[in-house]
């Protein structure tokens, strides 16, 4: 009879692996973050860059989807508009919770250079924003940073929205 | 409680439930294929479109109006954000236009600096229209192999300019900075391998069988229609007229490079895509012609104008004269004299021109750009009627428009 040769209680080699049902469902939702395509301006031009052969955005589990039922990020990749703004909200009510936003560039974040009548000082005074990230444009670098700080969040979450955390105070 | 979100109907006469045998769609404003935020209510009998309305002004920013409160100088910026694709060109077009009004000479090194980013945006923005248009069709491998190669012409940018995507590298009266050391190297070996990859984009497509169904006979734009709806660029050649601002106004050193203006005989989305191609060969021969123009300039980058540009550093630093004269541009502006000029240039997507109005003040008066893409999409009316709905995604990748111009 075969015997086994490792000893699992002592090597650290158990194949059991204690966790929370809170950490195993956001370690899976951090690690297959869709975004919508959804380009605004000159940042999106970034943001294709991001997804296509040099930086590789499907690395990160990060795959771009057409539609907003079916994506969990939505990147605000441009300058906002105020003629958008309605558009941006319905495309954001659309999609399933759990959803997160990053706002990407100055536009997005601030309104940036463009302190006109047309434009939107801010997205996050349209929908809630997770991460700002700066830049006009951001990198490509920059982006990918964006989202790992964007996966970091996430796992710290509750799977759960609906459930208040346990205070111990 | 939320209410339901509902969108106020932007076209009042516009009646969504109707009786006969018509539907009513709407396209965009963030289409994946809408190349940015271009809307269009489309009319349409089974699968044909029999009206179609393009609506723009989802990026309207307004930049015209911030040129009215900027002086010349701090405005540059703001025009890479126009067609931010190519974003040198739009610097070239308002520093071109600005020095017309000027009436400046350009050192010839400055010159030959600024052909060779021209020619650089010019394939970066073709790889770029190559790339999305191919996605939008359904190659994804053009995509992913023409952004390899853009990547190494913005490696290029960056080593000049510092950065990707909106460079600001060129100034009113010449060019910021010299070649950095080992530049013309590095884009030697870029040009001397982007004809082989070319050519391996077009093993890929050209005799292709969807690219070919797909694009064949699709968005036929006659000569006729090309020219009443004011197209330029390749638009304009596509439909058999040889035009090109770099041929018929030059500017720079155009006048003096040797290269083909392709134009594409069969008017349809085939010949443009041949036509593209074609244009990047073109400016990879001006390019090799440049470099060795370059060699045999003179090593001044700025024009000499007291009176509107400032001294190069050393002078500043040395002579008190030029310091005042650098501290006067910088914090109350060039004042160029009174008058108004248009100045057409040829960037990737057709004529760019810039209006300028002058009053004689540090601000212009009124700026106005004429924007190739925007002629393109008031195109679609009359280009999109009796095409297919699958047709609509290759006729708007296929004529390279881009909002950020469009709406400004």
């Amino acid at each position: 009879m075969a015997q086994h040769k490792i000893n699992y209680l002592s090597e650290a080699g158990l194949p059991v692996a204690l966790t929370t049902v809170d950490k195993l469902v956001q370690w899976g939702r951090s690690n297959s973050l869709w975004p919508m395509t959804y380009g605004l301006a000159c940042c999106a031009i970034e943001m294709m860059a991001t997804g296509a052969s040099r930086y590789d955005f499907d690395r990160f589990g990060t795959i771009f989807r057409a539609s907003p039922r079916q994506s969990d990020v939505l990147i605000i990749a441009g300058t906002l508009t105020k003629k958008h703004s309605p558009f941006m909200r319905r495309l954001y009510d659309q999609m399933t919770e759990p959803k997160w936003v990053i706002s990407m560039g100055s536009c997005a974040n601030t309104g940036g250079m463009f302190n006109t009548y047309a434009t939107v000082q801010g997205a996050d005074r349209i929908i809630p924003v997770d991460i700002y990230l700066p830049g006009c444009a951001p990198r490509p670098e920059t982006l990918q940073y964006a989202l790992m700080l964007l996966q970091k969040k996430i796992r710290k979450e509750s799977a759960s929205r609906k459930l208040k955390p346990k205070r111990l105070v | 409680m939320q209410k339901v979100n509902r969108l106020q109907p932007f076209f009042e006469n516009l009646v969504f439930e109707r009786d006969d045998d018509r539907m009513i769609i709407n396209f965009g404003p963030q289409h994946p294929s809408s190349h940015g935020q271009l809307r269009l209510i489309l009319e349409l009998d089974g699968e044909l479109v029999t009206k179609a309305t393009p609506d723009v002004g989802y990026l309207h920013r307004g930049m015209e109006k911030m040129a009215e409160n900027m002086i010349y100088n701090e405005f540059l910026p703001t025009t890479d954000r126009m067609d931010y694709i190519a974003a040198t060109s739009n610097n070239y077009g308002f520093a071109h236009a600005v020095e017309t009004l000027l009436d400046l000479e350009i050192p010839r090194r400055a010159q030959t600096i600024r052909m060779m980013l021209l020619e650089l945006n010019r394939i970066i923005s073709h790889l770029f229209w190559l790339a999305t248009h191919a996605l939008d069709v359904g190659a994804m491998t053009i995509f992913l192999y023409a952004f390899r190669e853009r990547e190494y012409a913005m490696d290029l940018m960056e080593d000049y300019c510092g950065a990707r995507l909106t460079h600001s590298s060129v100034r009113i009266g010449g060019v910021p900075l010299d070649l950095p050391e080992n530049w013309i190297t590095k884009l030697s070996k870029f040009i001397d391998k982007l004809p082989s990859d070319i050519a391996d984009y077009e093993g890929l497509l050209d005799q292709n069988r969807i690219w070919k169904m797909r694009l064949e006979g699709v968005g036929v734009i006659t000569p006729e229609m090309a020219q009443s709806w004011g197209c330029s660029g390749p638009s304009l050649r596509g439909s058999g007229i040889e035009w090109d601002i770099r041929k018929e106004e030059p500017y720079e050193l155009y006048d003096e490079v040797d290269f083909d203006v392709p134009v594409s005989t069969t008017f349809d989305s085939y010949g443009r895509y041949k036509l593209h191609m074609e244009e990047m060969r073109q400016s990879i021969r001006i390019i090799r012609q440049v470099i060795a123009m370059y060699y045999k300039t003179e090593p001044a980058i700025m024009a000499h104008s007291p009176e509107y540009i400032s001294a190069p550093k050393e002078d500043i630093m040395t002579q008190n004269y030029s310091l005042m004269q650098h501290f006067v541009l910088v914090t109350q502006g060039m004042r160029p004299p009174v008058g108004e000029v248009y100045v057409p240039t040829e960037s990737p997507k057709g004529e760019l021109g810039f209006y300028i109005n002058s009053q004689g003040g540090a601000y212009p008066y009124r700026l106005k750009l004429r924007a190739p893409s925007f002629w393109h999409t008031s195109l679609l009316q009359e280009l999109l009627p009796g095409q297919y709905l699958a047709d609509v995604v290759t006729i708007i990748g296929n004529l390279n428009i881009v909002f950020g111009e469009i709406d400004r």
